[in-house]
């Protein structure tokens, strides 16, 4: 395999388990799943709710044991919730430490280069004035932003983040995007799943798609995004409008909302 | 770039602040060791024979050599060494056990009302301690009796919580309700060994035992209850910062690389230890648990760097006051475990009002 390649799938899968009581069969909800991101990559992945999202950033971050096929990974995952509800109250600056958790001794405490990487990591996601706030009182995109700190306090190469933009306002969703795309130019792979399209369109390197189980789409998101794969993704009619103050190749996705059933529900690939 | 997160930004103060802060916090740690010390003094002074603290002082450290021809001197002595000293150490040793216990537990199972006695293993020891009386007899083989089935209790609740415990993301869960099984077995256990001892001498012994207290203290319980709540102590100051990462959760603990099932174990080992001891050498003293982690994070802030510390410093002041109160204030010596819950129950009350608040933040 290529020496730059940070993360790749190979025929993942998962299964959900088979419950005997509902006597219900193994459901697959991913099969077959192959990609391979390399150093610097950000991948937005998109999909209706319950296609598997986040079991597949679970699965990609090494949370989850893959069903089938298997996970490249070259370089250390960060894993970003979507929510972290501590039961403590926490100083901002205490939940970025907890990043270095895992390469703390099992009887150690973080020592004074930990605090440093911690500090270095909020200062570097724009936060270090937030570090003597408790955690649970800063704002939901304050609040984000920490928990990406946190992430890079452990040194990750690969970022995995499960809807960082969820609940967060337009402005803020930009904050967290453009963050992503600095990290990515740094050369972290970064690894994101949104239900916004223009996240994909207007910082994003890469798009996966995810249809359903079987059926999946990767590529530059101004390629792989057209109206008929969106429109399909999302089970709406969905426009695309070339942004004039963007002389290139942005775009916009208008989702016609009011058109709920004009939309064929499935369409053969 | 962030403007609009941006609030005032005091990063040149920032830097100047951080050493005023760490001094800041570890003044708590100071001011607490000093109540510690003067909570001992007044603990080896106090009681129905008052002995001035200069001379408790030229006592300690004169070792034994002290002058035998003055009777009240030797009888001040005496007191002191063979009666008092192993009795504040033993108070000191057990509250700084159980308080660091349920600091760890409330870490732990993520709920500020965890403390010791959740786990099922005080119950079990009180079993273990309440049939070796009926059977054996008081002293030695009650403690013996205690410890060994206070440990049969946690593996009983590492059985029933089952392997799955160690991997599933229920496992806390799981624990909390294996405890409370093995809690209510042993008892009905206990319950039903008072029914069966002899109502003129054992049952009053049992039931006094069960209330809690440190009237038989001695060198022997001391050095019995030393090496156990001294291996959970250092254990759970050890696992101080994997305790943190827990208290977020199982899944996000274990997402940031935190050996989930190895810290848990090794905490619940711990928490056993210092519970089946103390139940072994003092009876059931509830509350000490509950009230001194909050106590602590009310009165100094939830810095995280020395809380645990400042618990166990918190929670021995606090049991050798409680019991110095409780053999110095009447008479009759009133019973440790009734005192730190008529003390406890209110002190709680008061703080859970500031924890209303402090909760959400």
């Amino acid at each position: 395999m290529h020496d730059d390649v940070l993360i790749a799938a190979q025929n993942l899968g998962y299964q959900l388990p088979v419950c005997k009581r509902m006597k219900n069969a193994a459901r697959w909800i991913l099969r077959d799943l192959s990609f391979t991101l390399e150093r610097g990559a950000l991948c937005a992945v998109l999909g209706p709710n319950g296609v598997g999202k986040s079991t597949l950033l679970r699965m990609l971050a090494g949370m989850q044991t893959a069903g089938a096929g298997q996970v490249i990974r070259r370089g250390r995952v960060g894993y970003v919730p979507q929510a972290v509800h501590p039961a403590l109250p926490l100083s901002a600056l205490e939940m970025t430490l907890l990043g270095r958790a895992g390469n703390t001794a099992l009887f150690g405490a973080p020592k004074k280069q930990d605090y440093d990487a911690a500090r270095a990591a909020l200062a570097r996601v724009e936060a270090a004035h937030l570090a003597a706030r408790p955690f649970s009182m800063l704002s939901g995109g304050e609040r984000q932003l920490v928990l990406m700190a946190r992430a890079l306090a452990a040194e990750a190469d690969i970022l995995i983040l499960d809807e960082p933009t969820a609940a967060l306002d337009w402005h803020n969703q930009a904050l967290i995007m453009r963050l992503l795309q600095d990290l990515a130019a740094e050369g972290v792979t970064v690894i994101t799943s949104t239900h916004a399209p223009q996240h994909a369109f207007e910082f994003a390197s890469h798009a996966l798609l995810l249809f359903d189980a079987d059926h999946f789409a990767f590529g530059a998101p101004a390629g792989v995004m057209d109206e008929a794969a969106l429109s399909r993704l999302f089970h709406l009619p969905v426009r695309r409008v070339p942004l004039p103050e963007h002389a290139g190749e942005k775009m916009a996705a208008i989702p016609i909302f009011s058109m709920l059933h004009a939309q064929p529900q499935t369409q053969p690939v | 770039m962030n403007t609009a997160l941006l609030t005032l930004p005091a990063a040149a103060s920032a830097r100047n602040t951080t050493n005023n802060e760490n001094r800041k916090i570890w003044t708590s740690t100071w001011i607490l060791a000093a109540l510690l010390l003067l909570a001992l003094i007044a603990g080896l002074t106090l009681g129905r024979y008052l002995i001035a603290p200069t001379r408790v002082l030229e006592i300690l450290f004169s070792g034994s050599g002290f002058d035998t021809r003055d009777p009240e001197a030797a009888m001040a002595a005496r007191v002191i060494e063979s009666v008092r000293l192993p009795r504040v150490l033993l108070a000191a040793l057990i509250g700084a056990g159980l308080a660091a216990a349920g600091a760890a537990l409330q870490s732990l199972f993520r709920n500020p009302l965890a403390e010791p006695q959740l786990l099922g293993v005080s119950s079990g020891a009180a079993f273990g301690g309440v049939l070796a009386m009926l059977l054996v007899g008081d002293g030695q083989p009650l403690v013996i009796g205690a410890l060994v089935f206070g440990m049969l209790a946690l593996a009983a609740v590492f059985w029933l919580a089952g392997g799955k415990a160690a991997t599933a993301g229920s496992g806390t869960v799981l624990l909390v309700l294996a405890g409370i099984v093995v809690s209510g077995v042993f008892a009905a256990g206990v319950s039903l060994i008072k029914l069966v001892a002899d109502p003129q001498n054992q049952l009053p012994a049992i039931v006094f035992w069960l209330m809690g207290s440190l009237a038989t203290a001695d060198r022997d319980r001391l050095l019995l209850a030393l090496p156990c709540v001294g291996v959970g102590l250092i254990a759970l100051y050890g696992l101080r910062f994997q305790l943190l990462a827990l208290s977020l959760g199982e899944e996000d603990a274990r997402g940031l690389g935190v050996k989930v099932a190895l810290a848990r174990a090794l905490t619940l080992i711990a928490v056993g230890l210092i519970t089946a001891a103390s139940v072994a050498v003092c009876g059931i003293v509830g509350w000490v648990g509950l009230v001194a982690p909050h106590l602590i994070r009310m009165s100094f802030g939830a810095d995280h760097r020395n809380f645990l510390l400042n618990v166990m410093l918190g929670g021995a002041a606090y049991l050798v006051l409680v019991d110095t109160f409780a053999r110095a204030a009447t008479a009759e010596e009133i019973p440790l475990g009734v005192l730190t819950a008529l003390l406890g129950a209110p002190l709680f009350a008061f703080l859970v009002r500031r924890i209303g608040h402090g909760l959400e933040c």
